[in-house]
């Protein structure tokens, strides 16, 4: 069994939490996120930017960054709401979301920035 | 003018052959592909398959004097040569729409598919494609949730979903099996599934599966902070058994569960679409016997017609075949009937197998399931052919990594989500998969240990059933 690896995971880690897509992947760096929003904004997608406190991840609504970005294609611009969201909220998750007005769906979410997992 | 009776057997063709008939907007279309018994022109025989499919009978009969059969009667409408078969033609048959009870795929599939396939003028008969007038999809309920649906329900975007059929399929006790559904889920992957075989044996209960599976969906909820399921499979030997099982499941709040359409049979399939509509139940659909029926080059019915009769009867989850894995399916016709499945406009496309354009309204898409013989070494062209409406299950390629189940789960969960973020940056998945999977490897030693495992691996055996190209 020496060459058996154990999975680490359990209820008392709050690093055993996962937040959906990307969440399985180190974190991304600054050029890794700017590829994914160059990805929302070639779909045609309403970028919008959400957050949570770590332990509140679960639920399906995070609070809301002011709007969804409706009809934005400006990289830059998207990514300073991002930032500006991970600046006045630290220690939260903060998710990309690709709102899809045509499948009514959101095209893609993920989280950008992750807050220190502690709880 | 009236008509007048004369009794005998009349030519099939004097009144079913019509290739002068322009189909309806609202007509049932379907395409055979014929072989015939020597001796029959083509004209008679399409014409055959067209009047044993609606009104006709071997002979005339005074009481159809009392109807207006040619408002009835099917019509075959064309003939065309197939690709790559002398011997075989392709007959287009028009169904009026009033032939067909609203929103009953049986009562459709009694028709086209019923007497006339054991019919002695055709030595094999092949239903090719049906298309089904948005008249008619607008009588059946369809997927109970569909795509967008489901996506909300589990907070699962911009991927596929990923999923695993528990294996030994038959023996495990209730307790074990939950164990092994717990280690998938915990691991990374959103969905597991009961084996199509697994009803209510004496080895396993459906009551204490059900039990132990949902503490183990809920305890691996908590556990890693996302949403996961099971499917319950409810199949089972009669609609009564079939519906008490569907309620424990939502007692339990199961978020999904589980029918085999065709074994099951589309009356016990319809029903519990609706009552999954009703319940707020996501229903995924097995589809064992399919390869019986569609399997076969120039008999039976082909699968896409069996995606639109599960779409039309109702399923959120349907399994597609993978084209990389162990079991049969052409690239192209998989991305046909993917299509199908999932799109709500499918154009007509011979290169795809597709004969007819198929308006399907607002009516809701179904997630295809690739399934069978899939490690990860498959993901990059997995990723590439399904996108991310699909749900790519694992069995083998999660249960016998080397270190077991959340450590396989957790390996195909990085190489998915890996892929995933090189496509949207817009590399050659496919090409670069290679690359793709050694980088995210290097913070996964899961995801190296299952590439260690199951490099080797190849299927490629030829398909059976291909489409039809030209040989010459």
């Amino acid at each position: 069994m020496s060459d058996v690896k154990d999975y680490a995971s359990s209820l008392s880690d709050p690093n055993s939490r996962k937040f959906e897509t990307f969440s399985y992947l180190e974190e991304m760096d600054a050029n890794a996120i700017r590829k994914q929003v160059e990805y929302i904004v070639s779909k045609g997608w309403n970028p919008a930017v959400e957050h949570t406190e770590p332990e509140n991840a679960f639920d399906h609504y995070w609070y809301m960054w002011k709007l969804p970005m409706f009809g934005e294609t400006d990289v830059d611009r998207i990514l300073d709401e991002a930032e500006a969201c991970h600046k006045a909220h630290p220690s939260h998750h903060v998710r990309l979301i690709g709102y899809d007005n045509y499948a009514q769906s959101q095209g893609t979410s993920m989280v950008i920035y992750r807050g220190p997992m502690t709880a | 003018m009236a008509k007048t009776y004369s009794a005998g057997v009349k030519e099939y063709r004097e009144t079913y052959w019509m290739p002068e008939y322009t189909p309806a907007d609202t007509d049932i279309l379907a395409c055979f592909k014929i072989t015939p018994q020597p001796g029959v022109p083509r004209e008679e025989a399409a014409a055959a398959v067209a009047a044993e499919s609606s009104t006709g009978t071997w002979t005339t009969v005074w009481t159809d004097l009392l109807t207006d059969l040619d408002h009835y009667k099917g019509r075959a409408y064309a003939i065309e040569d197939v690709p790559g078969d002398d011997e075989c033609y392709y007959a287009f048959i028009a169904y009026p729409i009033d032939l067909f009870e609203e929103g009953s795929v049986v009562n459709v599939f009694t028709s086209l598919v019923g007497n006339v396939f054991g019919f002695k003028a055709v030595r094999a008969l092949r239903l090719e494609d049906v298309r089904f007038p948005l008249a008619y999809v607008l009588t059946c309920n369809g997927p109970p949730n569909g795509i967008q649906v489901e996506r909300d329900k589990f907070n699962k975007y911009g991927r596929a979903l990923l999923g695993c059929t528990i294996k030994p399929k038959l023996g495990l006790s209730a307790k074990n099996y939950g164990r092994a559904v717990y280690e998938c889920l915990r691991g990374g992957l959103d969905l597991t599934k009961d084996d199509e075989n697994i009803n209510s044996q004496p080895f396993m209960r459906w009551r204490n599966r059900f039990e132990f599976v949902m503490e183990a969906v809920h305890k691996a909820e908590r556990e890693t902070g996302e949403r996961k399921g099971h499917y319950l499979n409810v199949t089972a030997p009669t609609p009564e058994e079939m519906y008490k099982r569907a309620e424990f499941a939502k007692e339990l709040k199961a978020p999904i569960i589980m029918h085999d359409f065709l074994t099951g049979g589309f009356t016990a399939n319809t029903g519990l679409a609706q009552w999954c509509r009703d319940n707020g139940m996501l229903l995924h659909i097995h589809r064992a016997m399919h390869a019986v029926l569609d399997r076969h080059p120039r008999h039976g019915i082909h699968f896409r017609v069996l995606a639109k009769a599960l779409r039309l009867s109702g399923g959120d989850h349907l399994h597609s075949g993978t084209v990389v894995g162990k079991l049969e399916g052409d690239r192209e016709a998989t991305l046909g009937w993917i299509d199908i499945m999932r799109e709500s406009f499918i154009k007509e496309d011979r290169s795809r197998g597709i004969f007819f354009d198929q308006d399907w309204g607002s009516m809701p898409g179904v997630f295809p399931v690739a399934s069978g013989g899939i490690h990860v070494w498959h993901m990059p062209a997995l990723v590439t052919i399904f996108g991310d409406d699909a749900c790519l299950q694992f069995g083998g390629g999660t249960l016998g990594h080397p270190w077991g189940n959340a450590a396989g789960a957790a390996a195909n969960r990085v190489a998915l989500e890996a892929c995933v973020e090189a496509r949207n940056q817009g590399r050659e998945v496919e090409k670069e998969g290679k690359d793709i999977l050694t980088a995210a490897a290097r913070h996964s030693p899961e995801l190296k240990a299952a590439m260690d495992t199951w490099k080797e691996i190849k299927f490629e055996f030829d398909t059976v059933d291909k489409l039809d190209v030209a040989h010459r």
